[in-house]
C-alpha cells in the first residue's frame, strides 16, 4: 500500500464536498476500526462494497497453479470480509453516473490506474470503471483523489442502486425522442444515499433511454427501466417515459414487464422513490438468489406491484427534488467547442480514414457534429492512452466525453470537419481501431482474470475471437460484420450474454478425468430494441473449439439467410435442433495425450480447475454412468426448449422438471450405486444427501439450484405460462450445471499432476 | 562520465539547479520503480511470459510473495504482460512501445532512497537474469543493462517537477555512477529518469 495514503485528504480535503468528505471519513474510520478487530465481517464486507471496494479472485488466500491448490501467505491474517483477506488484492468500481466523463477525470483514471492498480482502466458493461489488484488500505485515497474531480464510488456495488446507465449518444441521437441525459443525472443523485435505498436485499439497476428501437441503454434487462416518450396533452406536447419494472439478467434472467406507457416526467423520481420503498419492504432479504426486484414483480404479479406502489406513491412526503431540476431541463445542452463544419468529401485523408470513418463515426442530429466512438479491445485503456483521449477532448471538444455499454468511449460533438485530424492523434495513440459496433468489438465481463466467480476465461476467448475476427474483418460482409458477440465467465451474466446474437457463458465439463473449461453457446438474443429478447442455451462446446463454432454458425448464416433476413429471424427459421446440429461438430473434446491444449483456458496455461480442491482419486480413464446420464438430462432440456418454441408449453414445463430430476438421481447413483425411481423420494433423498450436507451448493449462489430443483417437484402440476415454463428451462440448465459441477467436485483429481 | 541532463520534455527551463529544497527529503521517497530494456523486442514471444510467470509462481522463485499472472497484450504500449505480486510487481512492461522488464515495488520499504533504489535495481537485474535463463527465452531474451528508466510510482512524494528533480538528481548520480541520467516525461506523468551509458 501507499506510504502516502494518509496525506492526500490533507492535500485534497478541500476541494471535496463537504458531503463527499464526510462519507470518506466516516470509511476511513471505519477500516480502522475493522483492523482493530471491532466490525464484524460481514458489516465490514457491505460497507466496503457500498464504497466500490470489491473481492477478487484468490482473495480466500488460496489458489490452484495447475497442480495443487496453494496458500497464498498474505502477511496479515486480517480480513475484510468473510473468508476474505485483508491484504490480498481487489478491485474497485467507478461508478459514472450515465457514462458521462471529463478530461480531468480521465486523467485523475490515469493516475489512479498507474499508482493503485497495474495501470489498465477497465470500461464495464455497465458504464462502470473499474481497477484491478488494488490494496484496500488503498481505497480512501483513491476515494479521496476521485472526490477531487467530482467522481464518488458510493454504492457502486452492494446492495444499492448501482450505476445510472443511458445512451451514450442521448442528446445528439437522430432518432432520439428527447435527450434523457439530466433526468438520468438527476435520478442518480437523488437516490445516492436516499433513506428509502439503503436497505435492499440486493442491487438495484436503472437505464434510460432516448428511443424504443436502439440498443444503447438495454432497458429491458433492468429493475428500473425509463424509456423516453411524448404526449400530446391539451394543445401541448408532454415529456415522459415508458417504464419498464423487473427485468435482470443473472442465473435466472426475465425481461422487465411494462410498468406504466406514460409517466410524466414529474412523476419518474417519485415512482423510483416509492419503487425502492415497495422493494425494501417487500423484496426477499434472506435468500439473495431471489432478492431482486424481478423475483418480487413475479411473486406479486405485475398489478399487484402496481397497486403497492401506487399506495405508496400516495403517502410519500413531498420532496422539492422531484421536480426541482426540471426548470432546467429545457436549457439542458451540451456544448461544442467548435462552429459545425462539413467533411469535405474531396478532400485528402489520411490512410485508413475511411473504414475507420465507416465504422466509429455517427453523424449526430446536429448537423456538422460527429460524435466518435473509441473501441477499446476487452474495455481495457492504458493510463497513457487516457491521457491521449483527455488532450483530444480538451482540443477538438468541451471535454463530452462517456463511456458505453459496449465498453468503448465516445466524443461527442466533433466537428466534422477536424475529424481526420482527430482520427490522427487518435491513431497515434492506437485509438483508432475500425471496429466499433461490429463483431470484432467483442464484449465480456472480466471472468476468471480477476473475478471470483469466474467459471471459464471470457476474456480469453474474447480477445482470441478479437484477433481472429479482426484479421478477416475486411473479408467478412456486412450481415456478419455487425453481428454482436457477448461473453461472460459464469451464469451470472455480467457479458450480457443473453442479448448477443452469439452469446457465451463459462462452464466446465469432466471428460477423461479432467475437467475442461467449456462455454454454453446461446443464439439469437436480441441487442435492439432494448434488449428486445434473451438468447437461449443450445448446448457446451470446449472452450477451445468456440472460435471454430463461431465461424460455422456465422458461415451458415452467410450462406443460408434469405435476403435482408435477421440473425435473430435466421435462427428461428432454421430451429434450434439445427442449430443444436451445427455446434455438435465440436463438442468433442481430445484425450489429454492427444492434445492438452483442451485441458487448459484461454490465455491460462494451468491446467484448468473449477476451484481449490482437496485431496481426490484419480478417476483415470473411467467414465462412470454419471457422465451419460447428465448429458442426457441437457438433452432433456433442450428438447424442452424445442417444446416451448412449438407451443407446447405443458410438454415443455414436464420436460424441464424431469430433467432436474433425472440429474438428481444421476447424482444419487453416483454416490449410492442405486437411486429412487420415485420422484417424491428422489427429492427426498437428494434434499438430504446433498442440500442438508451442503455437497451440491454453489460457492455464489449456495444452494439456489437446489431449492429451484425443489420448487419445480413442488409445482410439478401446477399449469404454466410461456413466461414461467422459460424460466423453468433457464432453471433446469442451470440445475444440470451445478450437477455438473457437483460431479466435478466429488470425483476431482487434484493430485493427479503433482506426481 | 556523469552527465545530469535537464531533459524535461515540452517545458522550457532555466537551468539545473541541484539544490534539494529544505521540505523535500528523498528518504522518505517510497515505491521506486526500474525497468531495464530489452535490447531486440522482435527476438521472442511475448506470450512465453505467461507460463513462465506462472512457474515463478509454482516455484516461488522471488523474496516476494506472487499471486497471479495478467495479460494486455491486446493494449498497444501498455503495461504487457504482469506478474502481480503481494510487495511487488514484476512486469515485460511495453509502456511507450519500449518493452522492458520493470520492477513495481508497491510495499513500503525500510532505510534511506539509496537503499531502496539498490534494492529494486538488485530485484529487477536478477528477474533479467532469470528470465534470459528461462527455456522459451534462452539465446533469444537480451536485457541491456545500461539501458535503464527510473520511476517513483507515486505523484504525491515525487511529482514530476524541478523540486523532486533537484532533490532526487543527486541520488541517483550517486547511485548510477558513470551513467547518464535525464528526467523524462511531462509533468502529468509519473517523475521518470532514464539512465544510460
Amino acid at each position: 500500500m501507499k506510504s502516502s495514503n494518509l496525506q492526500w485528504k490533507a492535500r485534497l480535503g478541500d476541494s471535496v464536498p463537504g458531503h463527499l468528505a464526510a462519507e470518506l471519513d466516516v470509511f476511513e474510520h471505519e477500516i480502522a476500526l475493522k483492523k482493530q478487530g471491532k466490525i464484524e465481517d460481514r458489516v465490514f464486507a457491505e460497507t466496503r462494497l457500498r464504497r466500490g471496494a470489491y473481492g477478487q479472485r484468490y482473495d480466500n488466500g488460496q489458489r490452484s497453479d495447475g497442480k495443487t491448490t496453494r496458500t497464498l501467505s498474505y502477511p496479515s491474517t486480517n480480513t475484510k470480509g468473510p473468508n476474505t483477506l485483508w491484504d490480498a488484492p481487489g478491485m474497485q468500481r467507478i461508478k459514472i453516473p450515465f457514462g458521462g466523463l471529463n478530461a480531468t477525470q480521465l486523467e485523475t483514471l490515469a493516475d489512479l490506474c498507474e499508482e493503485y492498480s497495474d495501470g489498465i482502466a477497465h470500461i464495464t458493461t455497465r458504464q462502470d470503471v473499474q481497477l484491478h489488484f488494488i490494496h484496500i488500505e488503498d481505497t480512501p485515497a483513491l476515494m479521496w483523489r476521485l472526490a477531487s474531480v467530482g467522481i464518488t464510488t458510493r454504492e457502486a456495488c452492494g446492495n444499492s442502486v448501482r450505476n445510472v446507465t443511458a445512451c451514450p449518444i442521448a442528446g445528439v441521437c437522430r432518432e432520439q425522442t428527447f435527450d434523457v441525459t439530466p433526468y438520468a443525472k438527476a435520478i442518480t443523485y437523488f437516490m445516492l444515499g436516499h433513506p428509502d435505498a439503503q436497505s435492499f436485499g440486493r442491487k438495484f439497476k436503472i437505464a434510460f433511454s432516448g428511443c424504443k428501437e436502439n440498443a444503447c441503454a438495454l432497458v429491458r434487462l433492468h429493475d428500473f427501466g425509463a424509456i423516453a416518450v411524448t404526449r400530446e396533452q391539451d394543445g401541448r406536447t408532454r415529456r415522459g417515459f415508458e417504464l419498464w419494472v423487473g427485468g435482470g439478467l443473472g442465473p435466472v434472467p426475465q425481461q422487465a414487464r411494462l410498468y406504466e406507457e406514460f409517466v410524466p416526467e414529474e412523476e419518474i423520481l417519485p415512482l423510483a422513490q416509492a419503487i425502492a420503498r415497495v422493494f425494501a419492504r417487500l423484496g426477499e432479504k434472506k435468500n439473495r438468489n431471489t432478492a431482486r426486484l424481478k423475483f418480487l414483480v413475479s411473486k406479486l404479479g405485475i398489478g399487484e406491484f402496481k397497486k403497492l406502489v401506487a399506495a405508496e406513491r400516495e403517502i410519500l412526503p413531498h420532496d422539492s427534488r422531484w421536480t426541482d431540476y426540471l426548470k432546467d431541463v429545457p436549457n439542458y445542452a451540451e456544448e461544442p467547442l467548435k462552429p459545425p463544419s462539413l467533411l469535405q468529401i474531396g478532400a485528402v485523408k489520411p490512410e485508413g480514414f475511411e473504414p475507420w470513418y465507416a465504422t466509429n463515426v455517427y453523424r449526430q442530429r446536429q448537423q456538422g457534429y460527429a460524435t466518435v466512438t473509441i473501441a477499446l479491445p476487452l474495455g481495457d485503456i492504458t493510463a497513457a492512452q487516457l491521457r491521449a483521449v483527455a488532450d483530444v477532448a480538451r482540443k477538438y471538444l468541451k471535454e463530452t466525453i462517456r463511456s458505453t455499454v459496449e465498453q468503448n468511449l465516445v466524443l461527442r460533438w466533433v466537428s466534422e470537419s477536424d475529424l481526420p485530424a482527430l482520427y490522427t492523434e487518435l491513431k497515434k495513440a492506437d485509438l483508432a481501431t475500425p471496429v466499433a459496433g461490429t463483431i470484432v468489438d467483442v464484449s465480456s465481463c472480466p471472468g476468471t482474470d480477476t473475478c471470483k466467480l469466474g467459471i471459464a476465461s471470457s476474456r480469453g476467448l474474447a480477445g482470441e475471437l478479437r484477433i481472429r475476427l479482426a484479421s478477416k474483418n475486411a473479408e467478412l460482409d456486412e450481415a456478419i460484420g455487425s453481428l454482436r458477440i457477448k461473453i461472460s465467465g459464469c451464469f451470472n451474466s455480467c457479458g450480457q450474454h443473453h442479448v448477443a446474437d452469439l452469446g457465451f457463458y463459462g462452464v466446465s465439463r469432466n471428460k477423461n478425468g479432467y475437467t475442461v473449461p467449456h462455454f454454453q453457446v446461446l443464439l439469437g438474443g436480441e441487442w435492439t430494441n432494448n434488449a428486445g429478447a434473451y438468447g437461449l442455451a443450445i448446448g457446451a462446446v470446449p472452450s477451445k473449439r468456440i472460435p471454430e463454432t463461431v465461424d460455422r454458425i456465422t458461415g451458415r448464416y452467410r450462406a443460408e439467410r434469405l435476403t435482408g433476413e435477421t440473425f435473430q429471424a435466421f435462427i428461428k427459421r432454421i430451429g434450434k435442433a439445427e442449430c443444436k446440429k451445427m455446434i455438435d461438430e465440436f463438442t468433442a473434446v481430445p484425450a489429454h495425450e492427444q492434445d492438452a491444449s483442451f485441458y487448459s483456458d484461454w490465455g491460462d496455461p494451468r491446467e484448468f480447475s473449477i476451484g481449490d480442491i482437496g485431496v481426490g482419486e484419480c478417476a483415470g480413464e473411467v467414465i462412470y454412468p454419471v457422465d451419460f446420464e447428465l448429458v442426457a438430462c441437457e438433452r432433456e432440456v433442450f428438447e424442452a426448449q424445442l417444446q416451448l418454441d412449438g407451443g407446447n408449453i405443458e410438454k415443455a414445463a414436464r420436460m424441464a422438471y424431469e430433467s432436474m430430476l433425472h440429474g438428481a438421481q444421476a447424482l444419487l447413483k453416483f454416490k449410492f450405486l442405486i437411486a429412487p425411481e420415485d420422484p417424491g423420494k428422489v427429492v427426498e433423498d437428494f434434499r438430504t444427501h446433498f442440500y442438508d450436507t451442503e455437497i451440491f451448493f454453489d460457492p455464489f449462489v449456495r444452494g439456489k439450484f437446489a431449492q429451484d430443483f425443489f420448487k419445480a417437484h413442488e409445482e410439478a402440476h401446477i399449469a404454466r405460462t410461456v413466461e414461467t415454463a422459460h424460466q423453468l428451462i433457464e432453471e433446469a440448465q442451470l440445475f444440470i450445471e451445478a450437477c455438473y459441477s457437483c460431479y466435478a467436485r466429488m470425483s476431482a483429481v487434484p493430485a493427479k499432476a503433482v506426481a | 562520465m556523469l552527465q545530469l541532463l535537464c531533459a524535461h520534455v515540452g517545458r522550457a527551463r532555466e537551468g539545473c539547479r541541484l539544490i534539494t529544497p529544505d521540505w523535500f527529503d528523498p528518504d522518505k521517497v517510497q515505491h521506486i520503480n526500474l525497468k531495464i530494456f530489452v535490447e531486440d523486442a522482435e527476438a521472442f514471444e511475448l506470450a512465453d511470459a505467461i507460463p513462465v510467470f506462472h512457474q515463478w509462481i509454482r516455484d516461488g522463485v522471488c523474496p516476494e510473495m506472487l499471486i497471479d499472472v495478467a495479460d494486455y497484450r491486446h493494449v498497444s504500449a501498455g503495461p504487457g504482460v504482469l506478474l502481480i505480486g503481494h510487495e511487488a510487481n514484476y512486469s515485460f512492461d511495453n509502456r511507450e512501445g519500449r518493452l522492458g522488464l520493470l520492477y513495481n515495488r508497491k510495499a513500503v520499504l525500510a532505510g534511506t532512497f539509496q537503499s531502496r533504489l539498490a534494492q529494486a535495481h538488485r530485484a529487477a537485474l536478477e528477474a533479467c537474469d532469470r528470465l534470459e535463463q528461462e527455456a522459451p527465452f534462452r539465446g533469444k531474451l537480451k536485457f541491456d543493462r545500461n539501458a535503464i528508466e527510473v520511476f517513483i510510482n507515486d505523484r504525491l512524494l515525487a511529482p514530476n517537477k524541478d523540486e523532486t528533480w533537484q532533490a532526487l538528481g543527486p541520488e541517483l548520480e550517486k547511485f548510477f555512477s558513470g551513467f547518464t541520467i535525464r528526467r523524462q516525461g511531462e509533468p502529468r506523468d509519473l517523475f521518470r529518469v532514464s539512465v544510460t551509458k
